[in-house]
């Protein structure tokens, strides 16, 4: 997973409520058993026309938009379908922040685990990002993470929360399977005494 | 102790250890894989040279890129049988208990962990699909996870959490007829909102929620993700233990009145505190389905489709106008008679035994009308052949219906099952999304008796007029 640090990039707003992860990657192009290439098909409804030709009204066909960094939207980003080929898709589209005023659960754990910082940030504020976003190439916004901010065009300061050990991951960049796995010892001795407190619970082995 | 809910009880016996920032390290007792969100994970796992750590609480089905049709010929889709060779590659090489496609126990994943016992009372379940909530009926947390969690599930047999918070949903009274838990469901979403419930748990509570059986809770556990939240639970009481009993990998004899009594602790405590309630009356639910593309969008089968003008909100207005073009209907116009192209009997939601009966009872010695098709599509082999032994599948072949195989099927386009562009469909299934059955596909989600209506009316129909 790569690092998460400072971003200054190209952000594109989207102003839409509930935008669902079958959007952000139809069920089609599920069939994929590795984690890149999704990019193509990121808002495949929305980017192409039936025929197959990109749809010039869709931002993210449109300069400078076609290069952005970050997505900005409304509430729920991310609701439906657990599918973490949504975060694949935007990451392999070359998303690596998106800001919306609320997220869906799955979706926003899913971003963090691909190195996409999901911040939340009200309403008003979104909107205000996006008018930001529609100045086009020269709006660039910067994503600070160390510093908890983001940077507006105009130089003022925007604070985000964001939970600490999920910061700490993002700016190293680390998957968190080798950190679980330094707690091995209280997972057996978890294993060891619900055996003998539920020995009941059964065992899935088939003959 | 302070009183606790259903799941403060669950949660706190699953916590390994707590970390400074209040992360939990969760134990995960089950793992319910399937082919779309596994390979990569499976991937991870063999470039990490890490083992799977305990094959004996995990257990692989396929289903979502199955073919419903003859399961004698090959699967045609390239990339399907690729992934669905690449799971086989990876039960077998990591030692995961599977049941492959010619398997009678084969079926959707949500359908057969419940069926086969392997999904208990008190339980935490994950699975790589976001309708994993459907246990939640068992009186488990069961929730949906992303492919970097199977991962780390696969790796340690925990996840890495912060606790939900507490919602409970309170619907008293008793229903009348022709109103199922999916109408009971539809109405709680359209009540609280696609994001209704995010970051809580919901449990489902009252005297209309006691009276239903196992099918109904799954359905209605099913769609807690369709309201935002990560889980949805239903107390185990005396009709889940006895829709356990029995059953392939549930405790047997003894064993199993020593989980009985384990389970019967499950129940929330009194008093115990809920960040939201929210109560719903039975009385007041009638038949509904969706117009729009968002689950959220609920309306009496009885209503009328709403006017975006009237919407003061001007982004949401926008939306509510692209979802009337999408959908092909006019602000203002009822519902009811809108005619239909497809009927989808079938997914997590609504495959059960217990569903095919309800429409098997409208589809009865009527006929699909002219110029719909209409399709029943089995939860798992085993629901299958229990319809068959009850004549179910000739009541439906004989009105002009499909009798399909078991699979998530045209649920979510991802087999040969898929609507074809500004084809309406009246479905029992848990999305309305826009291409979520095919691109341009037009989904109206309903109970399977209002499926059933559709089917034999040609158009969306008051199920009440039929029974």
């Amino acid at each position: 997973m790569d690092k998460f640090t400072v971003l200054t990039g190209i952000a594109a707003a989207l102003p839409e409520e509930n935008i669902d992860t079958d959007k952000i990657i139809p069920a089609r192009f599920l069939k994929t058993t590795k984690r890149s290439g999704l990019g193509v098909n990121a808002f495949d409804s929305m980017r192409y026309r039936a025929d197959g030709s990109e749809n010039p009204d869709f931002v993210l066909n449109q300069e400078p938009y076609r290069k952005a960094q970050i997505l900005i939207t409304f509430d729920n980003l991310g609701c439906g379908s657990s599918r973490e080929h949504a975060p694949w898709a935007l990451l392999d589209f070359g998303i690596r922040c998106v800001i919306a005023p609320s997220f869906a659960d799955i979706f926003h754990n899913n971003c963090f685990k691909n190195g996409i910082l999901p911040i939340v940030l009200p309403r008003p504020v979104c909107e205000q990002l996006m008018a930001d976003a529609r100045m086009g190439g020269n709006a660039r916004l910067t994503i600070d993470l160390p510093r908890q901010v983001v940077i507006r065009p105009d130089g003022s300061e925007v604070p985000f929360e964001v939970d600490p050990l999920r910061k700490k991951l993002l700016l190293e960049g680390l998957d968190d399977i080798g950190q679980t796995l330094q707690h091995e010892k209280a997972i057996e001795t978890f294993e060891t005494e619900r055996a003998q407190a539920q020995p009941w619970i059964p065992r899935i082995v088939l003959d | 102790m302070a009183p606790r809910t259903l799941f403060d009880k669950i949660w706190d016996s699953h916590v390994v250890e707590t970390l400074p920032d209040k992360t939990a390290i969760l134990y995960i007792d089950r793992h319910l894989v399937h082919e779309v969100t596994s390979p990569q994970a499976f991937e991870g796992l063999r470039l990490s040279g890490r083992r799977l750590r305990h094959p004996d609480a995990t257990i692989a089905v396929v289903d979502h890129n199955v073919p419903t049709s003859d399961r004698t010929q090959p699967i045609a889709e390239a990339e399907s049988r690729n992934q669905i060779e690449t799971l086989e590659r990876n039960v077998k090489e990591f030692g995961v208990p599977y049941f492959p496609l010619l398997s009678a126990r084969q079926g959707i994943v949500h359908v057969v962990g419940p069926e086969q016992g392997i999904s208990l009372p008190g339980m935490t379940i994950v699975c790589g699909d976001s309708h994993t909530s459907t246990h939640g009926a068992m009186g488990a947390l069961a929730f949906g996870i992303g492919t970097s969690e199977v991962e780390h599930v696969m790796a340690t047999q925990t996840i890495l959490q912060k606790p939900a918070k507490n919602m409970k949903v309170v619907v008293e009274g008793q229903v009348g007829p022709g109103v199922t838990a999916k109408d009971i469901m539809l109405a709680i979403i359209g009540h609280i909102g696609t994001a209704g419930g995010t970051g809580h748990v919901i449990e489902f509570a009252g005297s209309a929620i006691r009276d239903l059986d196992m099918a109904g809770r799954m359905t209605l556990c099913n769609m807690s993700i369709e309201a935002g939240a990560r889980a949805g639970l239903v107390a185990p009481d005396e009709t889940t233990f006895e829709y356990v009993r029995g059953r392939p990998f549930a405790p047997k004899g003894e064993a199993f009145d020593e989980a009985v009594a384990y389970w019967k602790t499950l129940a929330s405590d009194e008093g115990a505190h809920y960040d939201r309630v929210v109560e719903l009356r039975a009385e007041d639910i009638t038949p509904v389905l969706t117009w729009g593309t968002s689950p959220e969008t609920v309306i009496p089968v009885t209503g009328n489709v709403p006017d975006p003008a009237k919407e003061t909100d001007p982004a949401r207005r926008k939306q509510m106008q692209r979802m009337l073009d999408y959908m092909g209907l006019e602000a203002g116009q009822k519902i009811a008679g809108t005619p239909v192209d497809v009927v989808f009997i079938g997914s997590c939601t609504n495959s059960r035994i217990e569903d095919l009966r309800a429409a098997a009872s409208i589809a009865a010695g009527r006929k699909v009308a002219p110029g719909v098709r209409a399709m029943i599509v089995p939860g798992s082999g085993i629901v299958k052949a229990q319809a068959e032994e009850e004549g179910l599948d000739k009541v439906f072949l004989e009105a002009g219906f499909e009798w399909r195989e078991a699979g998530c099927s045209m649920c979510l386009g991802m087999n040969p099952d898929r609507l074809t562009p500004g084809q309406r469909c009246a479905s029992t299934s848990n999305r309305n999304f826009e291409g979520r059955q095919g691109p341009g596909g037009r989904t109206h989600l309903l109970s399977p008796a209002m499926a059933a209506a559709a089917a034999v009316t040609g158009c969306l129909t008051d199920v009440r007029e039929l029974i």
